[in-house]
């Protein structure tokens, strides 16, 4: 048994029956899935969730797709640990990472995916499709295979090789578009229109984009049945920061968790922030970019979900900031080095913009906050290859290594490659 | 006659040019705000714009050419991270 509902339009509240659809017909706002959360708490209890598998599928009754058509490779309820050397280096009491790199294909896109297919699957589709600068096109790649479906990949040309090669490994369909960022776009559009396809993030979107509330979910189950004082999030199109606080309240509707009063904070980089210069600005109305960023993942320049994002981030409280090139690799490395967790780029944006939400004063000291690292680092070793410790070379000779390290140690910071 | 769904966004310096206006005037399209929202630093507008289809293309080809942005009307950039 199901819960979901109806879709519904966040703008005007018309419902819809639970199509592949992705906008009202009335005022063309985006249709997101309604559910019974009656029914919900009455079928779940807080023992019920801990008896379940070690995956989201433990949140089965709050997804909206059928699970007999799940493509399980284990997304999901991902360690939630605490980091103590980084909150002490960034000013903090009191700091969690919610460490998203440990998915099937290494990023939280598996989540959104998981859904995404099995929904995909319910409605009969027998190809899967996306448009994606990586992390998307390696998820729906690698569970297409899993399902033994048909799947198009969607990608710029000037993709990091690590990327490309974490999709076609799984033997989708993979297409290479000419062309700037925009004509990807507009190509993608247009086929989504044209092809029998589930398009993960277009007609299956309001299905695909729910996958995110896990993350909330499980943080709220891993900290004790309870949500976080401050969450930092990467924001691309806004729906993963928007999805994490509607899991913490869907949770407190079905009687889950205490009423959640979570300071909602967001992350973007310099090179592509319409949300975080938007609320910079004071306004709801962000003005599209052009994106141009070492942080691929999170290049959405005309983000869906932007006006949501703002508004959560005003009623929470909540706050954006951006992250430089050059701050991004810092958090890289501040990550790595503090707690052993190697994060793609989209990591960097989200630990340097910590780091500056600490230090403005914006996040206090005593809030209790989690950080969500939501891809892995293997994925954009370009990024980092140049800011990383020159390895020492000797003979085999233990002297020699001696000497070597004596040097190593008594040179000054930045004189041995790395930054 | 096709039918398409847009969001055009506006910076400040455009915000008082009858674009709109010029999109029916100029072309043999018909124009139908659904949403839209203005403030100081930008406007947006949510439109159907209903025509044979190469008269569409060529009039948002011009709506591009005002320094106007035109992108679907709900999925903002499809593609993702």
């Amino acid at each position: 048994m199901t819960f979901d509902r109806a879709l519904r339009c966040r703008e005007c509240g018309r419902e819809y029956p639970l199509d592949p659809i992705y906008s009202c017909e009335f005022c063309f706002g985006p249709l997101e899935v309604a559910y019974d959360y009656e029914g919900i708490r009455e079928a779940v209890t807080r023992d019920s969730l801990e008896r379940g598998p070690n995956t989201l599928w433990r949140y089965a009754d709050f997804l909206p797709c059928d699970p007999a058509y799940k493509v399980d490779i284990g997304t999901g309820y991902t360690p939630l640990i605490r980091a103590d050397r980084l909150a002490k280096a960034v000013g903090l009491d009191t700091l969690w990472l919610k460490n998203d790199t440990v998915n099937p294909s290494w990023s939280f896109k598996d989540r959104v995916v998981s859904v995404a297919i099995a929904r995909a699957r319910q409605f009969g589709f027998s190809a899967m499709a996306c448009a994606s600068t990586g992390n998307l096109a390696n998820s729906v790649a690698a569970h297409s295979a899993a399902a033994g479906m048909e799947c198009f990949v969607f990608i710029p040309n000037d993709l990091e090789q690590g990327k490309v090669v974490g999709s076609a490994i799984y033997r989708p369909t993979l297409v290479m578009v000419e062309g700037s960022y925009d004509d990807v776009n507009r190509l993608c559009s247009e086929l989504s229109t044209q092809y029998p396809w589930a398009f993960v993030n277009i007609n299956v979107r309001p299905y695909y984009a729910e996958g995110s509330r896990t993350l909330g979910f499980e943080v709220a189950e891993q900290l004790g049945w309870r949500a976080p004082d401050h969450v930092v999030a990467p924001m691309a199109s806004g729906s993963l920061y928007t999805k994490i606080w509607k899991g913490f309240q869907e949770f407190h509707k079905v009687g889950l968790i205490d009423e959640p009063h979570t300071r909602m904070s967001g992350a973007q980089a310099s090179g592509c922030s319409p949300i975080a210069t938007a609320f910079a600005g004071h306004t709801l109305n962000f003005i599209p970019q052009k994106p141009n960023t070492i942080a691929r993942s999170l290049a959405i320049g005309n983000p869906a979900d932007g006006y949501y994002a703002l508004k959560q981030m005003q009623e929470t409280n909540g706050g954006a900031a951006m992250a430089t090139d050059d701050e991004i690799v810092d958090g890289i490395k501040l990550l790595a080095e503090t707690e052993g967790i190697f994060a793609e780029t989209a990591g960097g944006v989200t630990v340097a913009c910590l780091k500056q939400l600490v230090a403005s004063g914006f996040i206090r000291r005593d809030e209790e906050t989690v950080v969500f690292i939501t891809g892995a680092g293997l994925k954009t070793l370009e990024a980092v290859v140049d800011a990383v410790d020159e390895p020492l070379r000797v003979p085999a000779r233990s002297e020699r290594f001696a000497e070597a390290l004596a040097a190593r140690r008594a040179a000054p910071v930045g004189a041995t490659g790395g930054r | 006659m096709a039918s398409k769904h847009v969001r055009l966004t506006f910076t400040p310096e455009l915000i008082q040019a009858p674009v709109i206006y010029q999109m029916g005037h100029e072309f043999q399209v018909v124009t139908n705000v659904r949403m839209a929202d203005v403030d100081q630093s930008v406007g947006w507008v949510v439109l159907e714009v209903t025509g044979e289809a190469d008269e569409i293309e060529r009039c948002l080809v011009w709506v591009r050419g005002q320094g106007v942005r035109v992108d679907d009307a709900t999925l903002g950039d499809v593609v993702e991270g």
